[in-house]
């Protein structure tokens, strides 16, 4: 393991936190450029790229307006996250709404749950629950409150407080093991939420019980709500966190499509070591006066902000 | 307070305490506020301008938080680690326990958007049970401010102290209750308004919706007094025994779970000391909470000017048949 560090740096690694666009994904395990396609399964994929890209833009959309209802929501973090989610759901987890009560199903576990929105719009599409019940959300009674619950179909676990995602993720993932069973377990992390010390517990743990059928997804906006994570508490340096504690770690850009579907659908990818996921993303993304501003963590746009936002989106939508 | 006084809007106790805590920073250097990620909830952007140096962030990482509150106080800095109450209370327990509590030191633990302060945003984010796992921690003191005069008084009363103190804020303007040349202390609750039929019992945010209770109870002939027992520990139980034997009945009421926390804490005392009087707790039942705002899920439990007159009522009558 020694050498990985070599690697990184002789790789041209970039040592700052700032997004990279565009770039191909870099398996620092192998120490190769990951340029193929994993192991596809051919039966969930439904969509081409532009057609999950289209989608991403509907649910950006849906989610803007049940965040402009509620009055409250995590936007920022909705936005960033939000292609991530949707590849997860409509290209990678074996769940439906059929299915979810399956022992066999994958498993998906919002580690930042209050990126609630982002994954009640992906759930509805998916069929889950109509799109429509959200108009309660936050309301007086709703069971859509503003992070996620078990009352919601399709939600495994009440999450919320961060830091117990991975957690949550390594004990179902070590069941599977038990059992024998061929689900996966994803989860998907804030990088702020990455001072919790819970994760490292959970990391090295998922490393001593060898959990390649364990996934974490690293939400990688930059941003917290104080601030810069770099200001906050600096994560950094991210990658080689994870593989010094044994995990398989891939960096990919949060918001392309084919790296998405390549490393998500390739779980388990190594075996016997569980999958870190770095995915560079922009918090906000999508929406030009929110991208990578610090205060649409938890902000809700006036009237005119959410009309030009959906101005937006739509223009996005035409090309 | 006088029974026929308007209710007149202060500012959140959470503002008060970054005002205060400004103050007292600049007069003594020593005082330091740390942070985990949450200097916006807790009102602290402008502590963190005013006195940089002054601010230590440790990332969203509360038993941290905690851990190094109490090395920072160990070493003589006079501590406020600031944290949502629902993290804070649980997630730091053990490091409250050990490194401050049973360790003795001067820690200020500041639980911050306390109760269902957070509403829709759901349960993980609600601290119903932050009294009741503190007052079966020895060694600290606990206090839930009513309004701005006692908040700000509770932080100058923590700055001073060599105990280790927790204090409970919501997010909500409080109405002052009381003026300001009123005498405060730690451990003596403060009268607000005197009365003999009924007791309300209450603290922190519950207290102003106690006494709109009490003022519609006199229009109803019914006199009630209202208790801030702002200070849950150690509890002013010469207080809470004077009201149950000069008051028909005694109600309790808080924004915390009815189990552990003041209505218990009232009526252990109560019965120890063999007084038999009618009485009911007010707070959140043991139920996955209703999804709302602060205001809505009061309402929801009967925490309101309407409904402690109704309870009230209720308990009388029965007295009464
Ligand atoms: C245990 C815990 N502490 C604090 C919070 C409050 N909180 C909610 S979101 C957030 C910032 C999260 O930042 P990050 O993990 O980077 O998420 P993202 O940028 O993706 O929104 C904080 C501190 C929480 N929900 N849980
Ligand atoms: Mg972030």
């Amino acid at each position: 393991m020694g050498n990985i560090q070599t690697r990184i740096e002789s790789s041209s690694w970039p040592s700052d936190n700032r997004r990279r666009e565009n770039r191909p994904s870099w398996n620092l395990e192998s120490g190769t450029w990951n340029l193929e396609l994993g192991t596809w399964n051919l039966k969930m994929k439904k969509y081409t790229n532009l057609e999950l890209k289209q989608k991403s833009i509907h649910l950006r959309k849906a989610l803007l307006k049940y965040i402009k209802l509620a009055n409250a929501g995590h936007t920022g973090g909705d936005l960033s996250c939000i292609d991530i989610l949707n590849v997860l759901y409509n290209d990678v987890l074996n769940v439906s709404p059929e299915t979810v009560n399956d022992p066999n199903r994958d498993r998906y576990i919002q580690s930042k749950g209050h990126a609630v929105e982002a994954l009640y719009v992906v759930l509805a599409d998916a069929g889950f629950f109509p799109m429509s019940e959200l108009e309660t959300l936050c309301k007086y009674q709703s069971k859509y409150v503003g992070h996620p619950t078990r009352k919601v179909k399709g939600i495994e676990f009440n999450t919320g407080a961060l830091g117990h995602g991975l957690p949550i993720s390594a004990g179902l993932a070590l069941a599977a093991k038990k059992d024998g069973a061929p689900y996966r377990v994803f989860t998907m992390l804030g990088d702020g939420e990455l001072a919790e010390g819970s994760n490292w517990e959970a990391a090295m743990m998922a490393a001593h019980y060898k959990l390649d059928n364990l996934v974490a997804i690293l939400d990688h906006n930059t941003l917290q709500i104080t601030g810069r994570n770099v200001e906050v508490c600096s994560p950094h340096p991210i990658a080689e966190k994870w593989l010094a504690f044994g995990w398989n770690v891939i960096e990919v850009n949060g918001h392309d499509f084919e790296q998405l579907r390549e490393v998500l659908n390739a779980a388990p990818a190594v075996p016997r070591k569980p999958t870190f996921v770095l995915a560079n993303t922009v918090k906000g993304k999508g929406i030009s006066f929110m991208e990578d501003v610090k205060k649409w963590h938890h902000g809700v746009p006036s009237d005119e902000e959410y009309e030009k936002a959906l101005t937006e989106l739509d223009a996005q939508l035409a090309r | 307070m006088k029974i026929t006084d308007q209710l007149i809007k202060g500012k959140a106790n959470l503002e008060v305490y970054s005002e205060t805590l400004i103050e007292l920073g600049q007069a003594d250097r020593n005082i330091m506020a740390v942070t985990s990620d949450s200097r916006g909830s807790g009102k602290l952007t402008p502590f963190a301008d005013k006195l940089p140096e002054q601010l230590v962030e440790v990332g969203i990482a509360e038993q941290n938080l905690v851990g190094v509150a109490a090395g920072l106080a160990a070493a003589g800095k006079k501590v406020f680690a600031t944290s949502p109450s629902c993290f804070l209370a649980t997630r730091s327990l053990e490091q409250i326990k050990n490194d401050v509590a049973y360790s003795n030191y001067p820690v200020n633990l500041v639980g911050i958007s306390a109760g269902v302060s957070y509403g829709a945003l759901g349960s993980t984010h609600h601290s119903l049970h932050d009294v009741a796992v503190l007052r079966a921690i020895n060694n600290i003191v606990v206090v839930v401010p009513a309004d701005n005069f006692e908040a700000r008084e509770a932080v100058k009363a923590a700055a001073a102290s060599d105990k280790p103190f927790f204090l409970k804020f919501g997010k909500k303007n409080m109405p002052h209750l009381h003026t300001a040349d009123e005498k405060f202390e730690i451990g003596k609750a403060s009268i607000i308004v005197e009365g003999t039929d009924v007791a309300f019992i209450a603290c922190g945010e519950t207290v102003a919706p106690a006494f709109e209770a009490a003022q519609k109870l006199n229009e109803q002939g019914i006199s009630a007094r209202v208790i801030s027992m702002h200070t849950i520990k150690p509890l002013d139980t010469e207080t809470i025994l004077k009201a149950a034997r000069e008051c028909k009945t005694v109600i309790t009421v808080e924004e915390h779970s009815v189990n552990g926390g003041l209505g218990e804490a009232c009526a252990s005392t109560i019965l120890e000391a063999g007084i038999s009087v009618p009485f009911k707790r007010v707070g959140l039942p043991d139920e996955e909470t209703v999804a709302g705002s602060q205001a809505e899920i009061f309402n929801h439990y009967g925490i309101s000017g309407e409904g402690l007159a109704r309870t009230a009522r209720t308990c009388i009558n029965k007295i009464q048949t």
